[in-house]
């Protein structure tokens, strides 16, 4: 098993409600990060489970504890606000309230009422000079649903809110399908553009409860399809962002790229979104003979063009003009809002799963943080050029390692019962959880899935204080945040 | 200056010259049924579908459902089921997509009379994502790339409904979306029609069990085309596009 994975006995977690609370101040004051933070029914109808996985110093920690949930509890956000999401979700999906939240709103509308989407609580500011702006759910490109609302003042936004919840298909719902090893296809589709970082942190908790160690080639072709993955995205969103601004050359340049990068994926396994690239027990792949040399063909020209494109787009005057100093986000709000994955290392937060929690697989191959300190969209694009060629050297290290492996499925046995797995993977917009518990028969009893876009959405809102609305669509691409990903 | 001209050299040629030649290698596309009977009493390939596209006795698939997961292949143990690379899948009826065994025809799309004569030369379309996991979504984007490029054919995604001529609808269609979707289709004039894009469109996909959606939408509008795949291959859905405006493409494109 891999040191990125939590495995534990459920009869060897649990504290009562006082020590868990003592345990989570301490050592969230301690400076451990609060990683995930949910609920279930507990075998009391009355009560509710809560987990907590802290993370400090590369060692993962769970803390349980039961609630009755008529009673609720003091909330954790007003000292530690990294947890207000997860607060607000337990209180949506499981009707019990942290008191003193100080943003206690719907998250994701799981069950719509009669009034649908209408009536959620904008903040609104007051003033003669004061306008709102309403955009969405359906935007103007092609892009999934959301609301913003932007409270204004002349062309400034002094607010943004962010309502999301119309994507909301029942995901975990789903999840608690007959036959856990089958999911993968489903997993595949919770944020589809981060398909293999989520179908592998499913896989980890599976075979972790499976007590299935894949070999050391396995992995490492598993963390191709994930830097793989990292890479088209990556593209995608410096063309999205070159795009925004009509930089029309570096839209269409990282644009190519990108088809280049997806297109040597859908050799490898058969579709361009690495669907089908992990499973548990196993990867596949549809590359034979010489596939190392496709791969390593396109890493070239990917390396090659994107020194040219690169240099191009950053010695663009108006460029960066447009991107330096717009929708900053400091370091400070960043570590205490939470944020993940590569929007916090764009505001010098030094925060990788690679790097923090790195298994088997990144101790042998490792990923040192790319951290830029600006918080602002350059530094976001400047995390994704970096990165692009931080994969693209990985890429080849593991090829070097493990050339040519035969694809491998091996089908897991039964699941060990009354145990909970969580999974943890680094997508290219930051840290995958999955958090799978079973029964005494073995059976799934819960499935919790979180994606790093729960924690980023709030960054998003924050960054466009004191910014014109006009600069709203670069901030938002500069995130690329998956709608489908937050609500489930 | 100069810096721009590097890039622009190093581009090359990228876009495809002739779209209904060109292939997707290495893509999981159209599955083939052989002949061969079934061993008896075999369902290894339904209790490996995650969606329940397949049937038996005679086998057939529908493609409308399928998420192309290639679970059935792997499963059957004579290998009578087979993913190709064709991308040509679209179907102008939700039947026309089930591939049955042997010889049987494949989805086709018909030329549709009355859309080449309004849509032929030009035609607007508004995306709408009713809980498409952005796979859809990003393969409607990459249509206007500079590989795909089918802004060469009059064929644009346009901001408003207003001046959509066509809905292209991915995403299971949630609860959540079901106003916004009817206030999006209601904004559009006629003549208009719909294009339902990947397994989750079409038939709920592997969201077909969810209790919170709402597909009255496709019950009262039926689309013009489907597209399956998850998601399509953009040439899957420019193929279907063609095919139904009845476009010509020149037989050759420019030297390579």
């Amino acid at each position: 098993m891999s040191a990125a994975t939590f495995l534990a006995p459920v009869a060897s977690l649990g504290l009562d409600a006082r020590a868990f609370f003592d345990a989570a101040a301490v050592r969230l004051g301690a400076g451990a990060r609060a990683i995930t933070f949910y609920g279930q029914p507990a075998d009391d109808p009355a009560a509710l489970t809560l987990t907590l996985l802290l993370e400090a110093g590369g060692r993962l920690e769970v803390l349980r504890t039961e609630v009755q949930r008529r009673q609720g509890f003091h909330a954790l956000t007003p000292a530690y606000p990294a947890l207000h999401a997860f607060e607000r979700e337990l209180h949506e999906q499981h009707g019990v309230v942290p008191h003193f939240h100080p943003w206690l709103k719907p998250l994701r509308f799981p069950s719509p009422g009669p009034a649908g989407m209408t009536g959620f609580p904008f903040y609104s500011l007051e003033g003669k000079e004061v306008h709102e702006v309403a955009v969405g759910p359906i935007h103007a490109g092609v892009i999934e649903p959301g609301h913003f609302r932007f409270s204004c003042l002349g062309e400034t936004v002094h607010h943004l809110e962010i309502q999301l919840g119309y994507q909301h298909r029942g995901v975990e719902a789903l999840l608690l399908g007959p036959d856990p090893r089958a999911l993968a296809p489903l997993v595949e589709t919770i944020a589809g553009d981060a398909s293999v970082a989520h179908a592998w942190a499913s896989a980890d908790a599976l075979e972790a409860l499976a007590s299935f160690s894949p070999a050391p080639a396995l992995e490492t072709w598993r963390g191709l399809g994930l830097e793989l993955e990292r890479i088209g995205m990556h593209l995608a969103g410096l063309s999205g962002m070159a795009n925004d601004v009509a930089f029309l050359q570096g839209a269409a340049s990282y644009g190519r790229l990108r088809t280049t990068a997806i297109n040597t994926t859908m050799q490898a396994c058969g579709s361009r979104f690495g669907r089908g690239w992990v499973r548990p027990g196993g990867f596949r792949s549809t590359l034979r003979g010489g596939q190392a040399d496709t791969l390593r063909a396109a890493l070239s020209l990917l390396e090659a063009d994107l020194r040219l494109i690169d240099d191009r787009m950053l010695s663009s005057s108006s460029l960066r003009h447009r991107l330096d100093g717009v929708g900053t986000v400091t370091r400070a709000q960043a570590l205490e809002l939470g944020l993940v994955g590569a929007a916090a290392r764009a505001s010098g937060v030094a925060i990788d799963l690679r790097a923090d929690l790195p298994g088997a697989l990144h101790a042998r191959l490792p990923v040192t943080p790319v951290v830029e300190p600006g918080g602002d969209c350059l530094a976001r694009a400047l995390v994704r050029m970096r990165e692009l060629g931080q994969s693209i050297g990985w890429c080849r290290a593991a090829l070097d390692a493990h050339p040519g492996v035969a694809p491998a499925t091996a089908p897991l046995g039964p699941l060990a019962p009354r145990t909970l797995a969580i999974g943890l993977r680094e997508s290219w917009r930051g840290e995958v959880v999955h958090a799978l518990e079973t029964d005494a028969d073995g059976r799934l009893r819960h499935y919790k899935v979180q994606d790093p876009s729960l924690r980023n959405w709030h960054g998003l809102a924050l960054s466009l204080r004191g910014n014109d609305i006009s600069d709203f669509p670069i901030c938002n691409k500069s995130f690329d945040l998956s709608y489908c990903g937050h609500d489930l | 200056m100069l810096k721009a001209l590097k890039v622009r050299r190093s581009q090359g040629r990228q876009y495809l010259p002739d779209l209904r030649a060109a292939t997707a290698r290495g893509f999981r596309g159209l599955p083939v049924l052989k002949g061969e009977p079934c061993p008896e009493g075999c369902r290894a390939c339904l209790d490996a579908c995650p969606t329940t596209a397949i049937a038996l006795a005679p086998l057939r698939l529908d493609l409308g459902r399928c998420v192309f997961c290639d679970g059935c292949a792997q499963a059957c143990p004579p290998g009578r089921i087979e993913f190709t690379p064709e991308h040509r899948m679209a179907g102008d009826s939700p039947e026309g997509l089930v591939v049955q065994e042997g010889r049987a025809a494949l989805p086709a799309v018909a030329v549709s009379k009355a859309l080449a004569d309004l849509f032929g030369r030009s035609l607007k379309l508004r995306s709408v994502s009713s809980g498409g996991c952005n796979g859809c979504e990003l393969e409607l984007n990459a249509l206007g790339n500079v590989n795909f490029d089918l802004g060469r054919f009059g064929i644009e995604f346009v901001a408003s409904p207003r001046h959509a001529d066509g809905l292209v609808l991915t995403g299971p269609l949630t609860a959540n979306m079901r106003e916004a979707l009817e206030l999006a289709w209601a904004g559009m004039p006629a003549p208009r029609f719909v294009v339902a894009v990947g397994a989750c469109a079409i038939s709920g996909g592997p969201y077909a069990g969810s209790t919170v959606l709402a597909r009255q939408f496709l019950g009262r509008e039926v689309p013009v085309l489907y597209v399956p795949g998850c998601p399509p291959h953009p040439l899957s859905i420019i193929a279907g596009i063609l095919d139904l405006l009845g476009v010509e493409l020149p037989t050759e494109g420019p030297a390579s």
